[in-house]
């Protein structure tokens, strides 16, 4: 009979637990909040944790810098939790799920859902409930229509601005966008929706400088790569853009040193341009681009100010201090810079307490980091001058040139380089037009509140 | 693994059992789903969109596949891509075809599963088991590559996702949280009625018999590759549903990436852990599969937050889920609905031992 009763002790000690992981729905709204909650979407478990644990410490790292050295956005300060997400599309949307609500009565100003399909499954959702979502350098590329798209913000670099800020950047090397004409440029790419985003920009800009636009698909994962080397061998590009994922990108590398072109030819994408990608390639890795909207390095402003306040006094969630300064933990402090002025820049408007999604929506489309306000924060070179507005949700469009020597990255290009969003942005209006009516949206006036 | 290629004998022998006691209790069926509906009305955003919309849907695709694997004995991998087959069918008829109905557009898309379903259960005509099972990877490969690769499935979208258009039925708009849990549940509700008849049927003892040992079904006059082929097509239809449902009810945008290799072997676990060759086995294990780690980590993000390390926390959490599975599968390895079924029996005799 004892053991009977211990198990329904135990049951009940279940039951309990059941009842305590209910998250609290019906505590939102009790008081006003002091804090401004501000949930973070992580992945610290899973195939992609490797790099994504950077990231947060970048984000975690200026969160604290805000609170502890600035006292808070106007005095708000920022309080977080993590939500795992394993970069899995379902844990993602449980998150935010059950982030969305608020905490402690603050409610969710700004999401960030780190993971393109959980950015593509929260598009609808997040119209729904009115919490903007940050897609930096992922997500769909027609968002960038504020119109159709509200409360999704692919701010600063999309695919097709990576595209062509690469093919701007040969131009630079070549004298000139009339010495295009001519060139083979081969784009060595994932064969997935990320890998084949680039094609229709790099199809409409062949057209327009002249430019012989080759297009060869890798197979995921990628760790096999004989093939499509062996093809470039034999046509020759001048260039290759490198739109890798994972560990396609170190493979390539390590097969087109083995085929005999010259590495620094190769320019990479977003992802295939930090550390971790090149790293694993070795030796041969020297010479190699990236373009990336995250300049590396730690002697930015905001970065030694960083280190002296959060990381010297052992504040920082960065688990590996050789990561500090990586592209990846810059990256998460772009992030959290952009967030905190978006959130800064709602108060302006509704007052210095924690602002709502729909607040920040504001914040966001009347966002403006020009070269004297990233002064201020200590992140000029580091982020690019930005304005958003309801038409343009992307503001920037404009990456920097890294070259892997061998140890680290370096900035080679002069400044930052820009795409000609002007010839691609009627594009992607058309695109958006297209998925309006498909989904029978009627989109929003572009006049500023 | 081992109940995939030789399903145990014990199976068989619980079944007419089973369903006496089922049969018993309709009103507790019908209960059971009055609840689902009423839970409708009361719960919040949350539990639509994160818990229970996703656990009917896998529930339907664990349905599905128990069908084939734990009912006609033909294991398959190729759930994640008859899934992917629903969801790209379903958009490309609500699309091109706006004036059909909702519940008709789903139907087409189920029936374009059946045909992918088929045409990849072919080889099982010919081999069966872990071979069989190798096979069916040929259209987890095929399918999803498909429509990645012609723009047309996705009506050239620059990203390659396909995204729900707007939701109605009868005039109703089933966009919102509750229209679309009513949704999922309604379809799941009707294809588990479906499935049911057809298991208690003369279908369902033909495929028994072949699961058995197909020789001797042969022998006793049983059309082998007719019920073969009938069990692919009536899975994947189920599942195909099911991968529409998860892609307009669920998530509202996918791509091809969606229904990749995990998502077939999630569904095989779910069979797996919640019982092989059952209709409730399909429901039990979807609960112990997609809820149980949320509860594990609502659990440690109440209790444990910030006293453990973030990237530690997660890993236990895994840790957990991963010993759970070994501790149920030990006591029981039939699945936790042969486990619930000792239970029942225990607490029929309960006051005195049993």
């Amino acid at each position: 009979m004892s053991s009977r009763l211990k198990k329904a002790l135990r049951g009940l000690a279940f039951a309990a637990l059941a009842l305590a992981a209910v998250p609290s729905v019906f505590s939102a709204a009790a008081e006003e909040a002091k804090q401004q909650y501000f949930p973070l979407a992580t992945f610290r478990v899973g195939a992609y944790a490797s790099s994504g644990i950077p990231v947060w410490a970048g984000e975690i790292d200026y969160f604290r810098y805000i609170n502890e050295v600035e006292g808070g956005i106007n005095g708000v300060k920022l309080f977080w939790d993590e939500c795992e997400t394993e970069w899995e599309v379902e844990k993602g949307v449980e998150c935010y799920e059950r982030v969305k609500a608020g905490k402690d009565g603050s409610p969710v100003p700004i999401f960030l859902p780190h993971g393109d399909p959980i950015s593509k499954a929260l598009t609808e959702k997040t119209v729904a409930d009115k919490i903007p979502q940050i897609t930096i350098a992922y997500g769909r590329t027609e968002s960038i229509d504020g119109r159709v798209f509200p409360y999704s913000f692919p701010v600063l670099f999309s695919f097709w601005s990576e595209a062509s800020s690469v093919i701007n950047h040969i131009a630079e090397i070549e004298g000139g966008k009339e010495k295009l004409k001519g060139l083979k440029i081969a784009t060595v790419y994932h064969d997935s929706p990320y890998g084949k985003e680039t094609q229709v920009p790099l199809d409409f800009l062949a057209k327009t400088y002249g430019f012989e636009n080759i297009q060869i698909p890798v197979p995921h994962p990628g760790n096999e790569q004989s093939a499509q080397w062996a093809k470039i061998r034999q046509l020759k590009p001048d260039y290759v853009f490198l739109r890798g994922w994972g560990v396609m990108t170190p493979v390539a590398i390590k097969t087109a040193a083995k085929t005999g072109f010259p590495v620094d030819h190769i320019i990479g994408g977003i992802w295939s341009g930090s550390e971790e990608d090149v790293r694993p390639a070795g030796a041969v890795g020297k010479g190699y681009k990236a373009v990336t909207p995250f300049p590396a390095g730690a002697d930015f402003e905001i970065l030694k100010k960083l280190k002296a306040n959060i990381v010297d006094k052992g504040l920082s969630d960065l688990k590996d201090p050789k990561s500090f300064g990586s592209v990846y933990y810059n990256s998460g402090v772009i992030e959290a810079i952009i967030s905190v002025e978006a959130i800064r820049k709602a108060q302006s408007k509704f007052g210095n307490r924690p602002v709502t999604g729909e607040e920040a929506q504001w914040g966001l489309e009347n966002l403006k980091l020009d070269e004297a306000r990233l002064k201020e924060i200590g992140a000029d070179g580091l982020v690019q001058p930005l304005e958003l507005s309801i038409k343009d949700h992307e503001g920037g469009g404009a990456g920097k040139i890294l070259q892997w020597d061998g140890e680290k990255w370096n900035i080679v290009s002069n400044g930052w380089v820009r795409s000609d969003r002007e010839l691609l942005l009627p594009l992607i209006y058309e695109r958006a037009a297209a998925y309006a009516k498909e989904k029978g949206i009627t989109p929003r006036p572009d006049v500023s509140n | 693994m081992t109940a995939l290629a030789a399903p145990a004998p014990t199976q068989t022998v619980e079944h007419p059992d089973v369903l006496r006691r089922w049969r018993a209790g309709p009103l507790a069926i019908a209960g059971l789903v009055a609840a689902f509906y009423a839970l409708g009305f009361v719960v919040h955003d949350y539990w639509f969109n994160a818990i229970l919309i996703p656990f009917l849907i896998m529930a339907l695709a664990g349905l599905g596949l128990n069908l084939l694997t734990g009912y006609a004995g033909q294991a398959s991998l190729g759930t994640g891509a008859f899934m992917s087959v629903g969801a790209f069918a379903t958009y490309n008829v609500l699309l091109r075809l706006p004036d059909l109905p909702l519940p008709v557009s789903l139907v087409i898309g189920g029936l374009f599963g059946a045909l992918a379903g088929v045409i990849f259960g072919l080889p099982s005509l010919r081999i069966k088991g872990f071979y069989l099972t190798a096979s069916t990877l040929a259209a987890q490969f095929f399918l999803p590559w498909l429509f990645n690769q012609y723009g047309w499935f996705s009506n050239y979208t620059t990203s390659g996702s396909i995204s729900a258009p707007k939701l109605v039925f009868l005039g109703a708009d089933l966009s919102t949280p509750l229209g679309r849990y009513l949704l999922t549940l309604t379809s799941v509700v009707i294809l588990t009625w479906l499935a049911w008849n057809l298991v208690t049927s003369q279908v369902g003892r033909n495929w028994m018999a072949i699961r058995d040992m197909d020789t001797a079904a042969a022998v006793a006059g049983i059309p082998i590759a007719f019920n073969k082929l009938a069990s692919f097509a009536i899975s994947s239809f189920i599942i195909a549903i099911a991968g529409a449902l998860w892609a307009f009810a669920y998530l509202g945008t996918v791509d091809a990436r969606s229904f990749d290799l995990d998502r077939s072997f999630t569904v095989l676990f779910i069979i797996i852990i919640g019982g092989m060759g059952s209709i409730a086995g399909a429901f039990i294990g979807s609960a112990f599969v997609i809820l149980v780690p949320i509860l594990i980590s609502n659990v440690s993000a109440n209790l444990f937050a910030g006293a453990i390390d973030a990237g530690q926390s997660e890993n236990l959490q895994k840790i957990l889920f991963g010993a759970l599975i070994v501790y149920f599968l030990i006591k029981e390895p039939n699945g936790l609905y042969a486990l619930l079924l000792r239970a029942r029996r225990r607490l029929a005799l309960w006051p005195l031992k049993s």
